[in-house]
């Protein structure tokens, strides 16, 4: 697998093949506090790059989360419905949301890198 | 996800916000303040709480004094803008009630105390909600007779120490806390500490509110978080734990648009009040209490996991009768819980409705309040 890409608000994607698996990011989750649901898109959905792909809601509010890239929706985890915390403890391993199938695997160039997203999450804390 | 907020420049802080931060918490503006919302994670503050105790910050609210010759002229000073029979209160006891405009809507609410000590005679102890204390000072002033004066206490903080440990906690510093029951104040000294106590609070458990003067505040709390029931809670979980209570949020559950009658607060409106009148809006409210209100404000479970917040549609039959005021999940309940107002024939609990969130009709049980039971410590 390719290491992860960065969005501003706070997604990665990981190429796996053609497909991305996307999530929130550790700093996300830490913002957000305890997850109580993910609502996760159908599978088959298209998403344009920036479209709305989930929502999460927290304890104390609902966060949209956005397509980092354009695609279609191959798979969802399934593993939120009944234990959406997960999000809060493994946000960039085991609480992913959903796979797309890429439209354009040259929209990941305009992401961030690990490295980029670190130095962006510090001027912003 | 959505951009996180900056903090103003221009926020105030509490005496505490040093250790605040240096006990991790994060923080976020609230009423002009930069407030802790949590320390490590709302659920389980929310549940320490209901397992233990937990310790609040809560000196953003306004802390006031009335002053009056005596207790009669001070308290029907208060009376003439509220719907509390406060001329009948007792020395230490306290009272929660409403400042109403002329309409009968909710300016602000607020807790009422008399002062137990005979050399106080004619005062009393307000404690009003941050957002609201510069109108309700302005509000009170032009109101208040020449011989009653209103004293802000600005240089009080203001702690909570919630949950089942609270009393044998504070029991270790203020002995004479142990016998106080729900709703009663006295001034005490913690660890020689001069403060000011009342067996109250906004979580539906037993504990205390802890009036101390801003310059010794820490030292309170300090000697507090070296017990270990005791934990720092944000006021993330203070708003989980108040929703589950069943009690209002002003601003949200309560404001100018709406009556105590309609709000549930019927209960906090004194006898000799609905006899005499004589406060502002009584014609509308006493009509209420009469007749019942058009619409009223209830509990609701949702059927599912997705939480309805505040300003989601409440439907009946696909017309919408109402709207969430406040929502939210709840840690104690395990499930998403609201309050909202319905139009009265869709008030009884059982009452099968539908929230509307994203577009999508979310099925909900109007259900009786307090959605966990209080656990208040009554004499």
């Amino acid at each position: 697998m390719a290491d992860a890409r960065y969005t501003r608000d706070h997604e990665w994607i990981r190429l796996d093949g053609d497909v991305g698996v996307v999530g929130i990011t550790t700093y996300a989750q830490s913002q957000l506090g305890d997850v109580v649901y993910v609502e996760l898109p159908a599978i088959g959905k298209q998403l344009e790059k920036g479209a709305e792909a989930a929502v999460v809601e927290s304890v104390k509010a609902a966060s949209e989360i956005y397509s980092p890239v354009g695609g279609e929706v191959v798979a969802i985890n399934d593993a939120l419905e009944a234990a959406p915390a997960i999000v809060n403890e493994d946000a960039e391993g085991k609480g992913w949301f959903l796979k797309l199938k890429l439209a354009d695997p040259k929209e990941l160039d305009a992401l961030m890198s690990a490295e980029e997203y670190q130095r962006y999450v510090e001027t912003i804390g | 996800m959505a951009e996180t907020h900056v903090l103003p420049a221009s926020l105030e802080t509490t005496p505490l916000h040093a250790l605040h931060v240096a006990r991790g918490a994060r923080m976020v503006p609230f009423a002009g303040y930069e407030m802790p919302v949590q320390y490590e994670g709302i659920i389980a503050e929310h549940l320490h709480t209901r397992a233990a105790a937990g310790l609040f910050d809560v000196s953003h609210m306004g802390q006031a004094f009335l002053i009056g010759p005596d207790h009669e002229t001070a308290a029907r000073a208060l009376e003439a803008l509220v719907g509390a029979d406060l001329v009948g209160l007792e020395p230490g006891r306290q009272r929660y009630t409403q400042l109403l405009d002329e309409e009968g809507g909710i300016l602000d609410d607020l807790m009422v105390t008399r002062s137990a000590d005979p050399d106080e005679d004619g005062v009393l102890m307000l404690i009003v909600n941050a957002a609201r204390k510069a109108e309700d000072y302005e509000h009170l002033e032009r109101a208040l007779p020449p011989n009653v004066k209103l004293l802000r206490a600005e240089q009080r903080a203001l702690l909570a120490l919630q949950g089942p440990s609270a009393a044998a906690v504070l029991t270790r510093h203020a002995p004479d806390t142990a016998a106080m029951a729900f709703m009663t104040a006295r001034s005490t000294r913690f660890d020689g500490i001069e403060c000011h106590v009342s067996r109250s609070g906004y979580t539906g458990e037993d504990g205390y509110e802890i009036s101390v003067k801003a310059i010794r505040v820490r030292a309170v709390v300090e000697r507090l978080l070296g017990h270990p029931e005791v934990k720092l809670v944000g006021l993330g979980a203070r708003d989980s734990l108040r929703l589950e209570a069943g009690l209002c949020l002003y601003g949200h559950d309560i404001d100018t648009a709406t009556s105590p009658i309609e709000a549930g607060l019927a209960w906090s409106i004194g006898k000799r009040r609905r006899e005499q009148g004589g406060f502002p809006g009584a014609s509308r409210i006493l009509r209420e209490l009469e007749l019942g209100p058009a619409r009223k404000r209830v509990g609701l479970e949702m059927e599912g996991r997705i939480p309805a917040r505040e300003g989601a549609e409440i439907r009946v039959e696909g017309a919408a009768f109402g709207k969430v005021t406040s929502g939210g999940f709840g840690p104690s309940v395990g499930k998403p819980i609201a309050m909202g107002y319905v139009e009265s024939r869709f008030a009884a609990p059982g009452t099968a409705v539908f929230a509307t969130v994203r577009d999508k009709e979310l099925p909900a049980r109007i259900v009786p309040m307090p959605f966990v039971p209080h656990r208040y410590h009554r004499a």
